[in-house]
């Protein structure tokens, strides 16, 4: 019992100490610090913001609609005379917490199954990938909007279906990384030694494609965030007053020529928080040594 | 060729009709179906039956599917439930007008593109590839409603140059539409742009580094020569999937441009389908997309095998 232990906390250490070594490796590249730093900063933001919001984002009042900035509202208020500053703090929250647990669903289950395809090939694998292909010329925004409107919004729907469909494209990707591996010499040892298949995939191929996984993940959750916030935009994401980037856009588009910076500060957050997470995606593929520029953004 | 030409259409062929079926199952699914969506909260009993019976939808799942994809391929979409006219009618012009959009962005977009791309790629690392590749991540990644939203308070409110919204009716004549239709123009161009870019600099870069440029540069050919001769034809080959793909997964998403600038094309008339739970004209909408985007693949396709010597003369 006590050596099985100990194995696992040098294992864990050492995953801890690889995740460090790429997150400096990232860091010392400008573009990548940028891009980790946007990162943190929103995500320790979506954290604390309902702790530090300076007002209520529900809060509405008469005599402040559409003030400009000041130093009692920072980035003013909106129509409804509500704090700017604080709403977009906040907006960022859900489409986080979709966006992120999506992204590991996605990968998860689009990961394995590429990866299962790659190893067992055959008519099943002919097969799923030319129902993949189909998938995948389908508008991802119709399929979206369609569920939203039958089954309703929410987390509870946006969750498991941009998981869903935006799994798809993953398996493609892990496949394809999963042929370059197979063919190698310790894929081969481990079948000559009559390994069971998921011991070769849970001990040789996936520790191999993990790399191509994360730098696709990191890229996934760009795509997923300008899906979310495109859907809320549209007015089927977050259900208001939950303050959110999409619909405060959306919403102060129609007060625009005399308030713009209640369109102005979400641009801001939320171009700043989809950037930095494509700065630290091309950092991150470029520290591992995985080309992700050359592809199509389906 | 004959023989690789003729698979790829079949192929083609056989994705659009698993995309037909995908499109149908999934709204066989989806909880509730074009009666109860129509008649909304009074959906019950002998109303529901009745509608029911006056579409055809009490019959067998298959037979409808037979009848619609049928009729699909006549360019007969049915009867839209909402306006109780025929689907195509409407589609038409709303079809025209997205392709405008779409054509136009990519003649812009396209070259542009290329041209960026290979001069950031020959000068790569130079502060001339750091700002076209860090202002096409801005443009790649900003969604299309941020940089839209942009464009219409810079050029038609701050500036006032610019329609912001586009006011002309669907059916207009083409040239009605042109002063308004430049700004989702370059809302459009803007994305393609950064996107095919970046495709076109990596692949110059992974020419530049092989071994018969090298090869060349050693045996001393002219660096210009050597540009036009021989790393520019085979760098564009494998960007001309991609940026057939680009293209038509744009075309998909045009709907929140076409939101933001009031433009009747395909996305927004899908967009009211949706709202409005009229089921049919998001099948015949979903299947026009799918559509075009297996076209403009196929397209491509066949682009590669004509333009590349190597696929020309393959025997398989």
């Amino acid at each position: 019992m006590t050596t099985m232990s100990n194995t696992d906390f040098v294992k864990r250490r050492t995953a801890f100490s690889t995740l460090l070594t790429v997150l400096s490796a990232m860091a010392s590249r400008p573009s990548g610090l940028v891009g980790l730093i946007l990162v943190a900063f929103h995500i320790v933001l979506a954290i604390v913001s309902p702790v530090i919001a300076p007002y209520d984002f529900r809060e509405l009042s008469a005599q402040i609609i559409l003030n400009e900035p000041s130093s009692e509202h920072w980035f003013g208020t909106d129509n409804l005379g509500r704090d700017v500053f604080t709403r977009t703090m906040l907006g960022g929250r859900q489409a986080l917490l979709v966006t992120t647990i999506s992204t590991i669903l996605a990968i998860s289950w689009g990961g394995l199954l590429g990866v299962l395809l790659g190893l067992v090939g055959g008519w099943l694998d002919e097969l799923l990938m030319r129902l993949v292909d189909a998938f995948l010329c389908l508008p991802w925004i119709l399929v979206l909007l369609l569920i939203v409107v039958m089954v309703g919004s929410g987390p509870a729907v946006l969750i498991p279906t941009l998981g869903f469909f935006y799994g798809i494209p993953v398996i493609r990707m892990a496949r394809a990384a999963t042929h370059d591996v197979v063919a190698l010499d310790f894929v081969t040892a481990a079948r000559a030694r009559g390994e069971a298949r998921s011991t070769i995939v849970r001990r040789e191929l996936l520790p191999n494609v993990l790399d191509v996984l994360l730098v696709e993940g990191a890229m996934r959750w760009s795509w997923m965030l300008l899906a979310f916030s495109s859907l809320s935009f549209l007015g089927f994401g977050v259900a208001p007053p939950t303050p959110d980037w999409g619909l405060m856009i959306s919403n102060a588009r129609s007060f625009m020529s005399f308030a713009p910076w209640a369109a102005l500060a979400p641009v801001v957050a939320l171009s700043s928080l989809i950037i930095g997470i494509n700065l630290s995606a091309d950092a991150l593929a470029k520290v591992l040594g995985i080309d992700r520029a050359q592809k199509a953004p389906v | 060729m004959v023989r690789l030409i003729a698979r790829r259409l079949a192929l083609g062929v056989l994705t659009i009709l698993l995309v037909s079926g995908i499109i149908f199952v999934g709204v066989e699914v989806l909880p509730g179906d074009s009666c109860t969506a129509y008649l909304g909260r009074m959906a019950q009993g002998k109303r529901l039956d009745n509608c029911r019976r006056d579409f055809g939808l009490e019959r067998p799942a298959l037979t409808r599917y037979g009848e619609w994809a049928l009729g699909a391929v006549r360019g007969d979409f049915g009867v839209s439930l909402k306006r109780k006219t025929p689907i195509s009618e409407t589609v038409g012009t709303r079809f025209r007008n997205t392709i405008i959009l779409g054509v136009t962005a990519s003649i812009i977009g396209v070259p542009l593109a290329i041209l960026l791309g290979i001069i950031a790629a020959l000068w790569r690392d130079r502060p001339v590839d750091l700002w076209v590749s860090t202002t096409a991540i801005f443009a790649m990644t900003i969604p299309e409603f941020v940089s839209s939203t942009v464009l219409i308070l810079i050029f038609s409110i701050w500036l006032g140059w610019l329609p912001g919204i586009v006011t002309t009716p669907h059916d207009a004549p083409l040239l009605e539409f042109l002063s308004d239709i430049i700004l989702p123009i370059v809302a459009l161009a803007l994305v393609m742009t950064a996107h095919i870019l970046r495709m076109v600099r990596t692949s110059v870069i992974d020419v530049m580094a092989s071994d018969y440029i090298q090869m060349a540069q050693l045996k001393g050919v002219p660096y210009w020569q050597m540009v036009f001769k021989h790393v520019l034809p085979n760098a564009m080959l494998p960007t001309i999937n991609l940026v057939a793909l680009t293209i038509a997964w744009l075309l998909g998403g045009t709907v929140v441009i076409e939101v933001v600038f009031n433009y009747p094309g395909l996305g927004r008339l899908m967009l009211q389908a949706i709202f409005f739970r009229d089921l049919a004209m998001v099948q015949a909408i979903a299947l026009i997309l799918a559509t075009l985007y297996v076209g403009l693949n196929l397209f491509a396709d066949l682009l590669t095998l004509v333009a590349n010597p190597r696929l020309r003369t393959m025997r398989t």
